[in-house]
């Protein structure tokens, strides 16, 4: 089965002061058709950059050095700008934090919802209204008819992203990048937008790159997890196993960091330190200044990808030679 | 409510109303009406001295303002707030409210705009000292600063830098040490991690609980995050449209919650140590404050709503350590509820 995604030793640059700061390093990973992909990762990580990369949206001074990103087997990244904005939007949608950077406050819903649809789609007006209509029902917004005259200001922040869903999957997009779409929203909307996503993905075998900060959203929708540090993937696996027993001291980490509802009175768990910037980067594994665990390699030599169970750990603790030494 | 002994705070029928009526010459010539926001709508809870109380609930349903009301920006348009027994709005000039204001500071959440750019960090942080007149410029002041910033874990040497200088977490420290400056008997923290990442954000919970221990300090919480509250608060307040619907004992709100606003609620908070758990949803979006539901402001989202909900607003009945308004708990009608635990193992709906 081949990957509907694939990125290969992505490398992003960012050039600042004439000097080239490395801010994405040699990240690799695939999404299968319908698969759900999270992306988790503190601030600085690269994890939105790589959204960015993969929607061929990086802005100088970022641009991309090295590595190949593949679309359902076809290179992307070499595409120029028509035939990668006829890509975007049809076969590939985005979703941003922010409805209202997502939405044109100066056009009423349904002239964006129709604008996007004729765009990639052969519809007459009336056709594409009829479809307009069609997807914020199925989106959850009361009255989709009288709601096409609307502008987002109209609306509430949770209805903003619900039409945000509605753009995004309006001509049928095979993948969504999401880049932390519930993060502006109270817990009971980003619940809903989370089942609404979900639920809409599962139905059409879309596939999502989710990219987030938070651990709980990635546990409530993500089939696989992939866990960023540094600009680099340090671990990826399926979701259940991944926040049951992380491989990676950078992932157990930042797992204990996070409070429990159920275990009151419990010292949180500390990471001491801060993640590197890219302008300070660090040899070997960049985890290693602040890794509970860190052998004398660790500073030295960056650490290939093992695999451990069903994931995969950039992690010189999970080396097998070393295990089987030890 | 009247003041136990060691009550430090005592929040009584505190309202607090906002004006939003269009302009006289848009309601002369429309007939539109004046609109008043209900903000806050007669809150009372005490904080007892050396605890964390906690201030929940979602965007716009009266946290912060009533923050800003304890902190003294807002005023009340009615009831009152008592600090160590002295009712806050009785204060005439800035120097009768000089004590009140240094036994209580503020740490807010965005540490990138609570602290002046231009200002070195030494500064900030002597700040309040200066202002109270604790102390006169000087080496002590200087030794003073030091000390602080040893205490919430930044080097002294930062006191001559700026705060851009310094990362999210590093400026919440700050924020903090200037915060503690005064030495002060009250903290009112208004999501004081929510711009932070959770490894960071473990680092400063971590601070302020230790501070707390170390200096008998008394906190007020408000925050949106259920999981931070759950372990920071040793009593907490659940607020839905400027009323609290229940608040009481920390541990049993959170273990045996029983406002069906509550315990949607805590059904709703994404668990990273329960994927994908099947659990009930809190439907629709929280009313507008501009024209608040009749009865109880939960009834129209509320599972468990009837006539009477729809009609009579429900009054605060003890429970044990809480205090909940909800009819369906006084009439004896609401279901009863696994533990939080064994809820979140139950079942794991997967992939439907």
């Amino acid at each position: 089965m081949s990957a509907l995604l694939s990125v290969q030793g992505l490398r992003v640059e960012i050039a600042r002061r004439g000097r080239a700061m490395t801010a994405i390093d040699d990240v690799s990973f695939e999404i299968a058709a319908g698969e759900i992909l999270g992306v988790v990762g503190e601030s600085g990580a690269g994890k939105s950059v790589t959204g960015t990369a993969v929607l061929g949206l990086l802005e100088r001074p970022a641009r991309q050095a090295g590595g190949r990103i593949l679309f359902d087997g076809r290179r992307i990244d070499t595409l120029d700008e028509d035939a990668m904005r006829a890509l975007r939007g049809k076969e590939i949608a985005a979703v941003f934090q922010d409805p209202l950077t997502s939405l044109d406050p100066l056009m009423t819903i349904g002239d964006q919802l129709t604008e996007t649809i004729r765009t990639h789609l052969d519809l007459n007006p009336a056709e594409a209204v009829e479809r307009a209509a069609r997807l914020l029902a199925e989106v959850g917004i009361p009255a989709p008819r009288e709601r096409l005259a609307s502008y987002p200001h109209e609306m509430s922040g949770g209805m903003r992203q619900r039409v945000v869903l509605a753009l995004a999957f309006s001509c049928e997009p095979r993948l969504i990048i999401a880049d932390e779409p519930t993060t502006a929203l109270d817990v009971s909307i980003q619940a809903q937008i989370l089942d609404l996503l979900r639920a809409m993905c599962r139905e059409r075998g879309t596939a999502v790159m989710l990219v987030t900060h938070d651990m709980g959203v990635i546990a409530e929708v993500a089939d696989r997890v992939a866990v960023m540090y540094a600009g680099r993937l340090v671990e990826v696996g399926p979701t259940a196993s991944l926040l049951a027993a992380a491989a990676h001291p950078y992932t157990r980490g930042l797992m204990a960091s996070i409070p429990d509802l159920h275990r009151r009175d419990v010292e949180l768990a500390q990471i001491p330190g801060s993640m590197p910037r890219p302008d300070a980067p660090v040899p070997g594994c960049a985890f290693h200044p602040r890794c509970p665990r860190a052998l004398v390699r660790c500073a030295s030599e960056r650490p290939p990808t093992f695999t451990v169970g069903a994931s995969e750990v950039a992690c010189w603790l999970a080396d097998p030679v070393a295990r089987s030494a030890a | 409510m009247s003041g136990g002994k060691d009550t430090l705070l005592s929040v009584d029928r505190l309202t607090v109303r906002f004006d939003a009526s269009p302009s006289l010459i848009k309601r002369l010539l429309t007939g539109a009406r004046r609109r008043t926001v209900h903000a806050v709508e007669e809150v009372e809870f005490e904080v007892t001295r050396g605890s964390t109380f906690a201030l929940v609930g979602e965007s716009g349903c009266g946290k912060s303002t009533i923050a800003r009301t304890i902190a003294g920006i807002q005023p009340p348009s009615g009831g009152s707030v008592s600090f160590m027994g002295v009712d806050i709005a009785g204060f005439r000039t800035r120097h009768a409210a000089m004590p009140y204001r240094r036994n209580l500071q503020m740490i807010f959440q965005d540490p990138y705009a609570s602290l002046n750019p231009r200002w070195r960090v030494g500064r900030i942080i002597a700040e309040p000292i200066l202002t109270h007149g604790l102390m006169k410029r000087g080496v002590a002041l200087d030794e003073r600063v030091a000390e602080l910033l040893d205490t919430v874990g930044l080097a002294p040497g930062d006191a001559a830098k700026f705060p851009h200088q310094f990362s999210g977490g590093q400026r919440q420290r700050i924020s903090i040490a200037r915060a503690l400056a005064a030495n002060p008997a009250f903290i009112v923290c208004d999501e004081p991690t929510s711009a932070l990442d959770v490894s960071v954000q473990a680092q400063i919970l971590n601070l302020m609980k230790r501070l707390q221990r170390e200096r008998g300090l008394t906190y007020l919480l408000i925050s949106h995050n259920l999981a931070v509250v759950a372990h920071m608060a040793d009593a907490m307040g659940v607020m839905y449209l400027g009323r609290l619907v229940e608040q009481g004992d920390a541990g049993q709100i959170l273990a045996r919650p029983l406002h069906p606003y509550t315990r949607l609620l805590l059904d709703t908070v994404p668990d990273p140590r329960a994927p994908k758990r099947a659990r009930a949803r809190l439907a629709g979006e929280v009313p507008s404050p501009l024209a608040p539901p009749t009865g109880c402001a939960f009834h129209p989202r509320c599972p468990l709503a009837n006539a009477r909900c729809a009609r009579e607003r429900p009054l605060p009945l003890r429970v044990e350590a809480a205090l909940v308004a909800c009819h369906a708990v006084e009439e004896g009608r609401l279901p009863s509820r696994p533990p939080a635990n064994e809820n979140c193992l139950a079942t794991s709906g997967d992939a439907a």
